[in-house]
């Protein structure tokens, strides 16, 4: 463990760039905190905090000049790995025949993210198992994640909505990074390396061998963080409790108020679905088929011939909440969901995924049809 | 109960991308549905297991998920039956022979033609469900003597929406093949049953101790054929289904097609009943 | 008819009913036949007896101006033809053309409707084993309505 001050944090994003990755990480703008590219460290939102809430999001200036003293803003890194808009395949017609190719093109610039949260090494964590380790892969998402450069930021500033103590996904990570970050008060950070590529970054920059009583700082801090979480979900039984009520009259209550404006899918950092496009030129000779997200809300998401499957608001809400907390484990061994909170703060009716977990009950009431 | 056996082309980059099939020709079934054939344009033969699927490309319009409805030991051939109801099978209509299609599979499940092995195997068609079942009847009459009983129940709106004429008449002038068509109604001039396909089911005689059942149609008449085999005293578990979503990727990737856990184009389109019998009572799943 | 009790007893809508009322059930009980093509009977007329099919096919039918005779069901060896004896006024609603050749067991309904106001232990034999079968063809029915094969397009 080895500990550095924000100048030097500043130097790594510098070398990575010399490197030859993109660094992409937190900036302001329009009043939150979203990840773009990075040139230097002036970039990197110093001395903000937020404060978040069902349906609310608010920047705050903080007094000193810490780095990461925010939790996630409306933005992940999903857009970076899955982008929300993708050339599959191009399609081009001549003289009675038609020639077929991949338009995916992987990128010639490989990318580095710099203050991936815990959560958020899970949520990455989550778009491998789906993107790689099924029977098919993505052979865009493999090429970009192969090079990638992750620089985490581990939380000490738990936000208002963030639950991933109960989700087992921090506010510390162990693994899945080059390197990891933790910011003590008064402008230090230790870092530790994750990987061989992250140790080989370390012996560039100048560092001071972290004290002991910095590193008990760091776990004070993180104990701390553990314990003032916005939102706790119970994870026992969860899977079998929401199997047992796909009846309950909750359901309902939640389908009057969801809008199914698909908020929450867009900034859920495990949410994978997607549509394909199609379109052509003027004389129909050459077509693209175009990959983008999209969402369980919509009402044609399930349409088979004769109408949708899912035509409720409430069955749409049931089968998303369903699929992160029940179908999930099922299906990929963990739960989609890594505590992030987002989909509380952004969701313009203020559904609170924890709250809706909490109210589905222990046992199946009489009343409830014996369809289970 | 055995695991459905799936035979994968792991290959990354190709499942993306739609291989080109050439029509060789086209043969209206009824005013909506019809049969293509077709032949890879790289030559390389399209094998497949019956049960599975292929996602089918029409240059700039779409891609829809469309049942394999050949025969397996004939795989330079590519056989599907489309029915008409959307933007993308509008303009599969249209096609001619010499035109091109995309074609990227075969993805799915299959007919568990293995577990049957030994059994009486009863197929219950209902509408385009014979389709995705033609395959499987191939193949079981081309090993005709692995199982005991072979019977085929098909029903069907009117008997103009009949599909597959040919093939019914040749399979029922077999003895060692029983074959019952029933349609919802019908004019005065049809001679065969009028009436919906279970009422067909006590009608064959098959040992519901040893029998293995294969049902496709659309879900209502799933559900309720199944009602009846289990009346029958049928093992549920030697009940299979082939299920219908949404599709847009085929391979698992893009969520639309999911049914409780299940995605319906890896774990299905096949399913064994019991995973379904939960999942079925609930509304909107 | 002495001989039909045997016959009676075997067919399945019958089947455990008590040897007492299989006694009165016969005595109601006459053999018919019905050559392919003819009509059992026609909509609107007296519901005189039913039928329980021995063998053959019957095409149940509603006569349309415009699309001809549509056939609603057909029915064959094994199964029963009419409920409307029971119900008041006693006349059939379709029409019943012979198909196949049929050999059935006629029961006449104003001796059974006698027999069963007499005896109302015999009324609810018959009768529970009528709604078996109605269900059946309710349920049936419910589904030919739901058009599963139409397209909703």
């Amino acid at each position: 463990m080895i500990k550095i001050d924000l100048q030097v944090l500043g130097t790594l994003v510098s070398l990575l760039r010399k490197d030859g990755f993109r660094v992409l990480g937190p900036t302001v703008r329009d009043h939150a905190i979203v990840y773009d590219e990075i040139r230097s460290y002036e970039d990197l939102p110093i001395g903000w905090t937020d404060e978040q809430n069902n349906a609310s999001y608010k920047l705050v200036p903080t007094e000193g000049k810490s780095l990461f003293a925010y939790a996630v803003g409306p933005h992940s890194w999903k857009q970076f790995l899955f982008p929300p808009e993708s050339p599959l395949v191009r399609s081009r017609r001549t003289n009675g025949s038609m020639e077929l190719s991949g338009a995916q093109q992987a990128p010639h610039v490989p990318l580095a993210f710099f203050g991936v949260r815990p959560c958020e090494l899970h949520a990455i964590a989550i778009h491998d198992r789906v993107f790689l380790e099924g029977p098919f892969a993505d052979p865009w998402y493999k090429s970009v994640r192969e090079k990638l450069f992750i620089v985490a930021a581990q939380c000490t500033h738990p936000g208002g909505t963030c639950f991933c103590a109960s989700m087992k996904t921090g506010p510390r990570a162990t693994q899945g990074f080059d390197l990891a970050v933790t910011e003590l008060p008064k402008g230090l950070f230790l870092v530790e390396a994750g990987s061989q590529r992250g140790s080989e970054m370390l012996i560039r920059i100048p560092w001071h061998p972290a004290e002991p009583e910095d590193v008990s700082e760091a776990e004070r801090l993180f104990s701390a963080a553990a314990t003032s979480m916005g939102r706790v979900l119970e994870t026992d039984g969860l899977q079998q409790r929401l199997y047992a009520n796909l009846s309950h009259p909750r359901w309902d209550a939640i389908g009057h108020r969801c809008l199914s404006c698909a908020n929450c899918t867009m900034v859920c950092p495990t949410c994978f679905c997607s549509t394909v496009t199609d379109g052509t030129d003027l004389g129909n000779t050459d077509a693209q088929r175009t990959r983008l997200w999209d969402s369980c809300f919509t009402a044609d998401f399930s349409y088979i011939h004769g109408g949708s499957v899912r035509p409720s608001i409430r069955s749409r809400y049931r089968q998303w909440m369903t699929h992160k907390l029940a179908t999930w484990v099922d299906q990929f061994g963990t739960f989609g969901c890594v505590g992030c909170g987002r989909c509380i703060t952004w969701c313009p009716v203020g559904i609170d995924i924890t709250e809706e977990a909490r109210l589905i009950p222990e046992q199946t009431p009489e009343a409830q049809p014996t369809s289970q | 109960m055995p695991e459905a056996d799936v035979v994968l082309d792991t290959t990354v980059e190709s499942h993306f991308i739609p291989r080109p099939f050439r029509v060789l020709r086209t043969k209206r079934e009824t005013h909506d549905v019809f049969t293509l054939e077709l032949k890879p344009e790289d030559g390389s033969p399209l094998s497949f297991r019956p049960g599975q699927f292929n996602m089918m490309y029409v240059h700039g319009i779409g891609e829809v998920p469309i049942s394999i409805s050949g025969n397996p030991a004939k795989p330079e051939t590519l056989v599907h039956t489309v029915r008409a109801v959307g933007g993308v099978t509008f303009a599969v209509r249209s096609i001619h022979r010499g035109d091109i299609l995309g074609i990227r599979g075969p993805y799915g499940s299959v007919w568990p033609i293995e577990a049957a092995v030994g059994s009486d195997l009863v197929v219950v068609a209902g509408g385009i469900g014979l389709a995705p079942l033609r395959p499987v009847i191939y193949e079981a009459l081309a090993r005709r003597q692995q199982f005991g009983k072979l019977i085929l129940l098909y029903g069907t709106r009117e008997p103009e929406d009949i599909i597959f004429e040919k093939d019914l008449e040749e399979w029922r002038a077999r003895f060692d093949f029983h074959v019952f068509v029933t349609v919802d109604r019908a004019i005065g001039n049809w001679k065969g049953h009028v009436g919906v396909v279970t009422g067909l089911l006590p009608k064959a005689s098959f040992d519901p101790a040893n029998t293995l059942a294969m049902i496709c149609g659309p879900e209502v008449m799933m559900r309720f054929t199944a009602m009846e085999f289990l009346k029958l005293g049928v093992d549920p578990a030697q009940i299979y289904f082939s299920m219908e979503r949404n599709m847009k990727c085929g391979i698992g990737l893009c969520g639309h097609c999911q049914f409780g856990p299940y995605f319906v184009c890896r774990e299905g389109p096949v399913f064994p009943y019991p995973r379904l019998k939960q999942l079925m009572t609930v509304r909107e799943i | 008819m002495e001989t039909l009790k045997p016959i009676l007893s075997q067919h399945p809508f019958f089947k455990d009913l008590q040897p007492e009322y299989l006694e009165l059930v016969t005595g109601c009980a006459s053999n018919v036949r019905f050559d392919a093509d003819s009509y059992m009977f026609h909509e609107g007329e007296e519901a005189g007896h039913f039928y329980l099919l021995r063998t053959g096919n019957v095409a149940l039918e509603i006569a349309t101006p415009d699309r001809g005779p549509m056939v609603i069901q057909t029915l064959g060896e094994g199964e029963l033809i009419g409920w409307s004896w029971l119900v008041p006024p006693y006349t059939w609603h379709f029409d019943a053309r012979v198909t196949e050749l049929v050999r059935a067991i006629a029961l006449d309904a104003t001796c059974l409707r006698k027999k069963c106001e007499a005896d109302h232990h015999l009324g609810y034999e018959l009768l529970k084993r009528l709604t078996v079968m109605m269900e059946q063809r309710l349920a049936a029915t419910r589904l030919q309505l739901l058009d599963v094969y139409g397209t909703n397009a």
